[in-house]
């Protein structure tokens, strides 16, 4: 006797009594959205937490410096020049003007920081906003932009940066000009490549065949998903734009004395790097530590947000 | 493979010309009369007129563009006007000094890299893997200027035995294979060597760990074969990718130059484009800016062809 | 009279039926879509010819099935149909208003009206919305307040099984197989569409999920009097599910007919081969060579005439010189019974020695018993 597969499968129709065990299985009656789920697996991680707390330190220590900083960063004594550390009133020593290093390193944190962030906040937005145009619009629209910013992808950052801010001139926002230029054509790349995939999707194609708004599916359904790479990108890069524009300054482009700003104290402290070693190196801790802090964040959110279904 | 080196080689052509324009836009649109660094204050009118003109100063920007480009494909880049020298012959022999130092840290720095990148790979996960992680993540964030900072101080000041600046001793005109030179070249060797050897161990251990967690290397040992044969197994799937990456650390190499030459007083290109910078020398500014943007675009090039003819998976329409 | 809009706010069984019962709700004419690839030295510069004049209809209430290999033009089919991809050629016609034409419907209307329910992927559903924004998403991008598509989606979630209240705010990775299916079966539901295209719905689940799965698309279809096209590789979830069947090769229709008539009486040989391939239990039916050798050519240059020639066991010389056309070998039947056939062995004026002949044997298939 020839079994239909038709009879076979009216067995395993669902009958009343399966539906509900299928609806019963019990849940938690708010389910995590996904950046809460990021959230939880960032604070199980030690390494990132400490240096998130670190960067909060510091960037706090930045906000709040005229009211921390014990002196004027930028008050002379002839006297009191080229102190070492530990000195009374000059706990991290002085420089060749006698001005508190601790002061300058608070002072300076703020333009620093503001120097290494800004570029690459302007860079997300432009960069990946062009990106994600690309990336959607695909064909001519998408070849014309990435090549453009092939044009710039051949050169190393630094030198790009350099040869932008050289010739433009010394200057915060000839520098800040800079380092968005070149900071543009990876993070475009990088929006690009992550809509490109996210496109292919099927839930892109149903939500088009449900509106003829594409802002609204960019907007509800590629943004979201595109924001963790581009993320992980930005903090990385705010990393390599703290320690450029420091170099800027270093170089006399960028900060223009007496603002302190730990390149340019970097800099200046290099002619007294035979009397007082110690004090010289310091404003490049700085550097170092908040550039060490933000890319180890960026490892750390890259794989918070490797959620495997 | 033949019609995509073309179409690479025929593409870089106009790169090559769009860099050309931005770097003669850029270097006009900066302040200050270029004129400035050289002239006497004294200097009358008539004076500053012919200077200008004989420069070319004074014709309008696009004019000038076309004037310059016209004469750099022949060779000429202008003359400096800090040295009165020839642009070319500068750049040229700076950039043999920074040849020397690239090309130590590339024949010393970057296999030891690749050891380190295997290394922390292959013992994924152990106190190796994260000691030399760290390192690595330390190096790629570590402002070189600083670094050299802190070298000089431990082994110039503190110590006290290698040169602090400079890369010849004195009476010496130029590099040769001597103990001296080598000693002028260590402390800046080791730090351009710092960021791009970082690069290059990270994508390594990367690549490596990803081959060895892969299907094909557990197919390999089903199969029987030895951990070091499946070693050089991954090791040969990876290598695309790092040469990749090690094509454009090159370009870091030359890149991070800038700031370690003028630290340690290195006369390379680095060093000319500081001078340039600070002098606003614009002919040799441009000159040097346009050598380097072609060279880095050749690099590229390069890179690009030697990947696509080593990596069957690439398929190129 | 231009413009028609159907407001999904209210789930009734048929909106605004306009044509009455006897009205194809789909007319598909003359699809034509080729793809071409950029020239290289590598490649030579050529077309896809995915879709190649394809042509049929669909009944309202009806199920028809499209059944092919891969790479036949199954999905490029349902995404030109969808509007999704633009036509080369090629006329859609829903339910009496041609799509795109001054006096009919714009696409922009039409395409809300046509609905895909997606093979179940990790891509199919927005990994970063829950389950009930997924689904509410169609409704309130078409202007409803979202209280009200947050009402719709609940409703439709339990009609699909699934307990609103558990399941609105669950994320897809916190979802089964057979859980995304229901949802994204909620989600072409939500926009109250006249058709609905299933594209490999259930091949991606395990057997007794999809067995559930189908199980609710029937019933579905019967409490929502819905019209579904079927596309499916599986030739016994087609025969389970479908009225009527279309079968695909390389881009062209070359046989339709209901599904009883033509699963037991296949007249081309591509389709009886096709079912003679599906495996049986039944040791007496077994086979021990497949009927179908080789692998379907390059859909790029495809063969000259009919296309299936090359791999057919009835091949003649006109079958490589002449394209054959889908047609009806019994006239004078209804529409819904119609079996045809693009075959040069059924149309007595061919030149096929075989030709309007009925006494040919094809391969018997050993599925369904008389």
């Amino acid at each position: 006797m020839h079994i239909k597969v038709s009879d076979m499968k009216k067995v395993l129709a669902p009958s009343a009594t399966n539906m509900d065990a299928i609806a019963a299985t019990p849940m938690p009656p708010n389910a995590p959205t996904y950046w809460y789920l990021v959230g939880t697996r960032l604070m199980r991680d030690p390494v990132t937490m400490f240096c998130a707390f670190l960067l909060v330190f510091v960037v706090g220590l930045a906000l709040f410096a005229p009211w921390v900083a014990p002196a004027d960063p930028l008050e002379v004594s002839v006297m009191n020049r080229l102190q070492p550390i530990g000195t009374d009133g000059y706990l991290l020593g002085s420089d060749r003007l006698g001005r508190d290093i601790l002061s300058r390193i608070l002072h300076g944190g703020r333009i620093s920081l503001f120097m290494g962030i800004a570029p690459v906040l302007l860079a997300v937005l432009i960069g990946g906003g062009l990106g994600i145009l690309a990336g959607y619009v695909g064909g001519m629209v998408n070849s014309a932009i990435m090549r453009t910013m092939d044009v710039f992808y051949a050169f190393p950052s630094i030198l790009l940066a350099i040869a932008i801010a050289g010739a433009m001139g010394p200057g915060i926002s000839n520098g800040i000009i800079a380092l968005t230029i070149v900071f543009i054509p990876p993070m475009t790349r990088v929006a690009e490549s992550a809509t490109t995939q996210i496109r292919k999707f099927d839930f892109v194609e149903a939500a088009r065949a449900t509106t003829s708004s594409h802002l609204r599916v960019l907007r509800v359904h590629v943004v979201g998903n595109v924001a963790g790479p581009i993320l992980v990108y930005a903090t990385s890069m705010v990393s390599l734009s703290i320690v450029i524009a420091s170099g800027l300054s270093f170089l006399g482009l960028g900060v223009s004395p007496p603002n302190p700003e730990w390149g340019l104290m970097l800099s200046d402290l290099r002619e007294s790097i035979y009397g007082n070693p110690m004090v010289a190196i310091l404003p490049g801790v700085m550097i170092f530590v908040t550039s060490v802090s933000f890319n180890l964040l960026s490892d750390g959110l890259r794989n918070a947000m490797e959620i495997r279904q | 493979m033949l019609s995509y080196a073309f179409h690479r080689v025929a593409y870089a052509v106009p790169i090559a010309l769009a860099v050309s324009i931005i770097v003669f836009a850029l270097v006009h649109v900066g302040p200050g009369d270029p004129l400035d660094a050289v002239l006497p204050d004294e200097a009358s009118v008539q004076d500053i007129e012919r200077l200008r003109a004989q420069y070319g100063f004074d014709k309008p920007i696009p004019v000038q563009y076309g004037l310059w480009l016209g004469r750099a494909v022949q060779g000429d880049l202008g003359i400096s006007i800090g040295s009165g020298r020839s642009v070319l012959a500068e750049v040229v022999d700076a950039a043999q000094n920074t040849f020397i130092l690239a090309a130590f840290a590339f024949i010393l720095g970057f296999p030891l890299a690749i050891i380190i990148g295997a290394l922390a790979g292959y013992f994924h996960g152990s106190w190796l893997d994260r000691f030399l992680s760290a390192i690595s993540v330390t190096g790629i964030s570590i402002p070189h200027y600083w670094l050299g900072m802190v070298l000089v101080v431990l082994f110039a000041v503190e110590f006290g035995n290698l040169p602090a600046m400079g890369m010849t001793p004195y009476g010496s005109d130029g590099w040769s294979f001597s103990v001296e030179h080598f000693r002028h070249l260590v402390l800046p060797l080791l730090t351009i060597s710092a960021i791009p050897m970082a690069i290059v161990a990270r994508v390594t251990r990367a690549c490596v760990a990803d081959a060895l967690a892969s299907e094909v290397t557990q197919a390999l040992r089903a199969k029987g074969l030895s951990e070091v044969s499946v070693f050089l197994h991954v090791l040969r799937n990876a290598a695309p990718t790092i040469l990749a990456v090690m094509g454009l650390e090159i370009g870091n190499l030359l890149g991070g130059s800038i700031l370690i030459e003028t630290i340690f007083a290195w006369p390379g290109t680095g060093f000319l484009l500081n001078e340039a910078i600070l002098r606003r020398d614009l002919p040799v500014l441009q000159g040097a800016i346009l050598l380097m943007a072609l060279f880095f675009v050749t690099l590229n090039l390069i890179a690009d062809l030697i990947q696509s003819a080593v990596d069957p998976r690439i398929q190129r329409t | 009279m231009k413009v028609i809009t159907t407001n999904p706010a209210v789930l009734q069984p048929s909106v605004e039926d306009r044509g009455g019962p006897a009205q194809p709700l789909l007319i598909v004419d003359g699809l034509r879509k080729y793809f071409s690839l950029k020239p290289s030295l590598l490649s030579k510069s050529g077309v896809v010819r995915a879709v190649d004049g394809v042509r049929f209809t669909v009944a309202k209430g009806e199920t028809v099935g499209i059944v092919g290999e891969s790479g036949c033009g199954k999905s490029t089919t349902a995404r030109l149909i969808m509007g999704l991809i633009d036509a080369d050629e090629g006329e859609l016609v829903l339910d009496g208003d041609p799509v795109g034409a001054r006096n009919g419907l714009d696409w922009d209307v039409y395409r809300r009206q046509v609905q895909m329910v997606f093979q179940d992927s990790h891509a199919s559903l927005n990994p970063r919305l829950s389950v009930e924004d997924t689904i509410a998403f169609g409704p309130i991008s078409n202007g409803i307040s979202r209280n009200v598509a947050l009402s719709i989606t609940h409703d439709l979630l339990n009609k699909v099984g699934l307990d609103a209240s558990t399941f609105g705010r669950r994320f897809p990775h916190e979802l089964s197989g057979g859980q995304r299916q229901r949802v994204n079966i909620a989600r072409a539901l939500a926009m109250n569409p006249k058709l609905l295209i299933l594209d490999e719905a259930v091949s991606a689940l395990d057997k007794s999920v999809e067995a559930q799965v189908l199980n609710l698309l029937m019933e579905l279809k019967h409490s929502l009097r819905l019209t579904y096209l079927f596309i499916s590789h599986d030739l016994n979830v087609v025969y389970y599910l479908c009225d009527r069947v279309l079968v695909m090769y390389l881009g062209e229709v070359v046989e339709s007919g209901p599904v009883e008539e033509l699963y037991r009486n296949p007249k081309h040989p591509y389709t009886s081969a096709l079912l003679a391939s599906m495996p049986t239990a039944q040791r007496n039916a077994r086979r021990r060579e497949a009927p179908l050798q080789g692998d379907p050519p390059n859909p790029i240059n495809p063969p000259t005439g009919c296309r299936f020639h090359t791999r057919c066991a009835f091949a003649e010389s006109v079958c490589a010189s002449s394209r054959p056309m889908l047609s009806t070998p019994t006239a004078g039947t209804p529409d819904q019974d119609r079996h045809s056939v693009a075959c040069h062995i059924h149309n007595p004026a061919s030149g096929h020695s075989h030709a309007g002949s009925d006494r040919i044997v094809l391969w018997t298939s050993g599925h369904v018993n008389n």
